[in-house]
Order: C-alpha cells, then structure tokens, then sequence
C-alpha cells in the first residue's frame, strides 16, 4: 500500500557521498511538512543504509529502500516529526 | 536563507545533528556574542564561535600581544607580537571563518560603555581576569537582562557558570562581593597551564551554542569546577539568592558601580 504513495517532494543526490548525502535529505525534510513524504535518488551505496538508519534516529519513518538498477536506490522517508 | 554549497561543507558535522540541523544552523549564522577579553579565555571562545558559524562576534580588549600570552592564548602568534589583541585575533578568526563577522573594540571595558558596548548582542561571555571587570559585567548583564557565560582560571583549576537573569544566580548570589585586593592571586603571580583556559573557554563555547540553540541545560544554578591536578569535574548547586544584592528581591545595587576603586590594575 505505501509503496504507492505519491512524494510531495523528491531529490536527486547522485554523485554525493557521506555526509553531504544526509546533509541533503536532512535539509530537504525540514523544509517539508509533517506527514509529507520525500523520495531520494542517490547512487552512494552506503548512504542506501545510512540515511534510513539516520531518519529513523531523528524520529522520521522510512516507508521503502528499493535498488532500482545496476548503481541507483530510491529512498521513500514520510515525516513525522519537526 | 539557503546554504551555499561551502557552508553544506563548513557545517555538515553541525547539520547532522538532531538538536542543530539546519534550522540551528541558521540560528547560529544569525547569532550575536559579546566577549568581555581576547586573551587565554577570549581566544578559543572566539575561536570555536567562529568556526561554528556564530554570525557576529564582539570582542573588546584594549592589550597588546606580549610574548608571555602565547603560552595560552590561541589566537595570537609570534607574527602578531605587539599588535592589538583584538586585531590579532580577528585576523585569526576571519581567516578560519569568512561567514563571520568580527568586531573589535580596542578599549577597556567600563561602567561608562559597558551597556552601550553588549546592547546588540544576544550572550556576553567573561572572559577578563580580574575581579573588578569580573562584578562590572555580571551586574551590567543582570541590570541588561543578557544572559552571561562565565569563565575563570588560575594554576590548574578553572571554574564555569552560566548566569541566565531572571531565571537562575547571579555571580554576586554565588561570591556577593569582591574578595579584598591581594587575597585571590592572578595567573601573573600564581601562574596557570596553557591548556586550563582551552578547557574552561571550549565548555564556555559549549555554553553559548546551547544558549542559541535552546538546547539542553546549560550551567544554571550550577558551579562548575574543573579541577585538572585531579583530573575531576565538580557540579556545586548555586541557588538564587533572594537577598543578592542585584538580582535579588530587593537589590542595593541598582547602577553600576565604581569598580576598581581600591584595586590597582597591575600591567
């Protein structure tokens, strides 16, 4: 079911490594609203389980982490908290 | 205000952090810090202020850089011998940080500019050495309402306290008046390791990131004493006087007063 969900905003952080990766999600999820939801395209490897774990430390909930091809994941992360 | 890609970089490890973000980011690039002396105190004060960001710093001193500074205060150098204190490390710190907005006033503070000096400001900071300017600034900070983070050291022990008006002590609740001249000896007669006032002036940066931050508790009510002969930290409970004489319920002190008076200042 969430993974239909649509993003009310989405990033491309391909090309960024740690930390400017979170850096750029971290941001992107302040200037959204609570309940929104935000879809990050990146291809640094450890990042696909940095951020999610990051997220979820400061209280955001990750709805998907999906390898969509040979070097690329898409991250689905809903905000839940300020 | 958007970042710029170099202050992604500058301040990542701060925006990262759950209880700064970007949100505190821009809080501290917006911020606004008084400090009382750029010697031992004063320089890595101003020097981890900087490099945090904090927008704009004040920093009054009237001394020169004399080769007997450069065992503790940072910010100055051999380059800068002779040099106003608060030129020097100016040029230090815009250097590390060019977000930062540095002013230097090349004066001793008094009871005739204090209050003209830290009205802009958002924190003052001690971080003199003597006790005249030590009274002079808590009670120009509690008459102002401006929160003051506090810092001495001497031989190997260093002392912090955050003064909040209205909310927690005062120096006078802790120690109401000045100890005669002559008791409590100064670092030039008693001497004090380098590294004393790099402990004391990081913990009183510490201070001010969470006083602009909001976050955690700060030094309220609360005496803290490093001890680094014994390598201890002692939390001494400093509750509100409701008899101090400047903050109390009914002060007797209600203009600044003249502090140096039976003081001489040694140079």
């Amino acid at each position: 079911m969430e993974e239909d969900i649509k993003p009310d905003k989405k990033i491309n952080i391909k090309g960024l490594v740690c930390p400017y990766t979170f850096v750029k999600a971290k941001l992107a999820v302040e200037d959204m609203e609570v309940g929104q939801v935000l879809e990050i395209l990146l291809d640094y490897e450890e990042a696909s389980r940095s951020i999610p774990k990051s997220m979820e430390d400061h209280g955001q909930k990750v709805l998907k982490v999906e390898k969509i091809n040979d070097t690329d994941w898409v991250l689905v992360i809903r905000k839940e908290k300020e | 205000m958007d970042f710029t890609e170099d202050q992604l970089q500058r301040y990542s490890r701060h925006i990262i952090l759950p209880e700064v973000g970007g949100k505190g980011q821009r809080r501290l690039l917006g911020a606004k810090v008084f400090i009382v002396g750029a010697g031992g105190l004063g320089c890595p004060v101003g020097y981890y202020l900087a490099a945090a960001g904090v927008g704009t710093i004040g920093i009054v001193d009237g001394d020169t850089v004399e080769l007997s500074n450069l065992q503790r205060q940072i910010a100055h150098s051999t380059k800068t011998l002779g040099m106003y204190k608060i030129d020097s490390a100016k040029a230090t710190f815009e250097s590390l940080n060019p977000d930062v907005k540095i002013i230097g006033i090349k004066e001793r503070i008094s009871k005739d500019n204090i209050f003209d000096l830290i009205k802009d400001y958002d924190v003052v900071v001690d971080g003199s050495d003597n006790f005249p300017t030590r009274y002079l600034v808590n009670d120009a900070c509690v008459m102002a309402k401006k929160s003051l983070v506090s810092g001495a050291i001497l031989k190997f022990e260093g002392h912090v306290t955050t003064i909040v008006p209205g909310e927690g002590h005062c120096y006078r609740c802790l120690f109401e008046e000045m100890p005669p001249p002559g008791l409590v000896p100064s670092c030039q007669e008693a001497g004090v390791i380098g590294a004393i006032p790099g402990v004391v002036g990081s913990l009183q940066a510490i201070e001010v990131v969470k006083l602009i931050l909001g976050k955690g508790d700060v030094l309220k009510n609360i005496l803290l004493i490093y001890d680094a002969l014994k390598t201890t930290f002692r939390r001494i409970r400093v509750p509100k006087n409701p008899d101090c004489p400047v903050c109390g319920k009914n002060p007797t002190i209600t203009e600044l007063l003249d502090y140096d008076a039976g003081y001489c200042a040694v140079r």
